[in-house]
């Protein structure tokens, strides 16, 4: 067993797993409490449209997707702040926008496109060195952004307007919170797949939410579980021969369920 | 030295075609007392937006002690929103929303130098044993003391306070006043209070200003109070102007 994770390969896979965990358990709790779940699908199949483009360039999907997907969150950030429509919206526009162009890219490509399967599914037993290295570098970019814009980013999530009264420069650490969770889905991306990736986001922060008293708890709590559920399903998925992104989100699933037990037993503590 | 708290001059704020506030002229001395009253619409939290510098003015000025709003300190203002703005499902304690009053942003671990004077500020309006329940837990009256308490920590020259007894008992109500008054005789505050409550804003303001988009009176609460007054402003007379008026008679 210990052997099997001491090959190259799963070595990456466990690295990767651990950085994509703690990166979007922790974007994950300011999108869960601003509820901008249906954000990280969208965003997830903007990135769609990018890694079709660069399979049609016949480039790394990679380095297309990040700033499609920057300029999609961009785009989903301008259209809620200067229309009156809702977030929920300007994501859906830009959601169907980029998945029709990524469908297009890929009808233009008139040879095998296997990439674009691996990329709507994930395949974290086949990140490359070069793919770890992306994703040690943003890991280390967020775990920056915990000194210097975590407690502005949760003071606006509490409540923008008391936060702007502060002078917290609300707007612009909105796109750079935006910008910096486009780049995180489409690392993830590779690894757990577009379909899954929003889950990535979402359930270990609701986990998360439903133990902590705190944002700060919630924010800490909710990086643990997205790390050791991505260690968790990782082991089971090469013990049980199973897709490993799938694995993974539902160990995170079988957490979220234990939370919610946890949750309602200390109510009836309290009562 | 010039003591007028806040400034406003030939102010107009539009949103699109919608023109929210037009022509605000008034000075506010420091010190003052002040309760903007008028129906829903009026302008009331739009006029809390521009003195915040939350919102910028379409045509005119408006300065805070002599400053344009963009040049004060966050610490200059303490400002009690509504709280039916809050998001309930946010996981936080009042000791932390008390602590952004200290500290101008959301606080991670708290370290116990910030503690002792947010457990001050608590104790002072009366909700030391609040301190750590849930925001989500706490009843509207006590949860607008967190509020208050978050606003007076940082000892502002101008105290905003948008509606901060709706929803409040009597006794809860009464209690805020108290706090608010209390802290406007300590420290020489100016206070703006928005209201609906013309009973609060008649016995506890030192100058009542209606507003309905326009300046329609600015005076002592007892010439502000007057049936053409409260026509102009609100188009008719209810009920609670008898009310006010059988109160000034027992007095």
């Amino acid at each position: 067993m210990i052997e099997a994770f001491m090959q190259s390969f799963m070595l990456r896979a466990m690295l990767a797993g651990i950085f994509v965990g703690f990166m979007s358990s922790y974007f994950g709790v300011f999108i869960v409490q601003r509820r901008m779940s249906f954000m990280g699908s969208g965003l997830a199949h903007a990135a769609f449209g990018g890694v079709a483009l660069g399979i049609l360039l016949n480039t790394e999907p990679l380095w297309i997707a990040i700033p499609f997907t920057i300029i999609a969150s961009i785009g989903i950030t301008l259209l809620k702040d200067k229309t009156n429509l809702g977030s929920d919206t300007s994501i859906g526009i830009l959601f169907a926008i980029s998945v029709a162009l990524g469908i297009i890219f890929l009808s233009l490509k008139r040879s095998y496109t296997a990439d674009a399967f691996a990329y709507l599914f994930g395949s974290i037993l086949s990140v490359q060195t070069s793919d770890l290295i992306v994703t040690i570098i943003l890991t280390l970019f967020t775990v920056l952004t915990f000194f210097f814009y975590w407690s502005r980013w949760a003071y606006s999530t509490f409540d923008r307007e008391l936060a702007k009264t502060d002078r917290i420069p609300v707007t612009i650490d909105d796109y750079v919170l935006n910008i910096l969770l486009a780049i995180t889905i489409v690392v993830s991306v590779k690894l757990v797949g577009i379909i899954l990736v929003a889950a990535f986001l979402v359930i270990p922060a609701a986990s998360a939410r439903l133990i902590a008293v705190t944002f700060f708890g919630m924010t800490i709590i909710s990086i643990c579980l997205g790390i050791v559920s991505s260690i968790i399903g990782l082991i089971t998925s090469y013990i049980f021969d199973l897709p490993s992104g799938a694995t993974i989100i539902l160990v995170q699933a079988v957490i979220f369920f234990i939370a919610i037990i946890y949750q309602k037993a200390s109510m009836s503590e309290t009562i | 030295m010039n003591n007028i708290a806040i400034d406003v001059k030939n102010l107009y704020v539009n949103f699109a075609r919608y023109s929210a506030l037009e022509n605000l002229n008034l000075s506010i001395p420091g010190g003052n007392f002040v309760s903007v009253v008028g129906p829903n619409g009026a302008g009331k939290t739009t006029f809390l937006k521009v003195i915040l510098g939350l919102l910028k003015p379409n045509q005119g000025t408006i300065t805070i002690f002599g400053k344009h709003t963009d040049e004060l300190s966050p610490f200059d203002l303490g400002y009690v929103p509504q709280i039916k703005t809050l998001d309930r499902s946010f996981p936080a304690l009042p000791i932390e929303l008390v602590s952004t009053g200290l500290k101008a942003k959301w606080p991670g671990k708290m370290i116990k130098t910030n503690k002792e004077p947010v457990m001050e500020t608590l104790e002072k309006v009366g909700a030391g044993n609040l301190a750590k329940r849930p925001l989500n837990k706490l009843s509207g009256g006590e949860l607008q003391r967190v509020y208050l308490a978050r606003a007076l920590i940082r000892k502002p020259k101008i105290l905003v306070l948008d509606e901060p007894a709706t929803g409040i008992d009597w006794i809860g109500e009464n209690d805020i006043h108290k706090i608010i008054d209390d802290y406007k005789s300590e420290f020489n505050a100016t206070i703006i209070m928005v209201t609906h409550d013309w009973e609060a804003a008649y016995h506890h303001a030192d100058h009542v200003l209606m507003l309905n988009r326009q300046i329609l009176c600015f005076d002592t609460p007892d010439n502000a109070f007057t049936e053409q007054c409260l026509r102009k402003t609100f188009g008719h007379v209810g009920h609670r102007h008898e009310m006010i008026f059988v109160g000034r008679h027992h007095d």
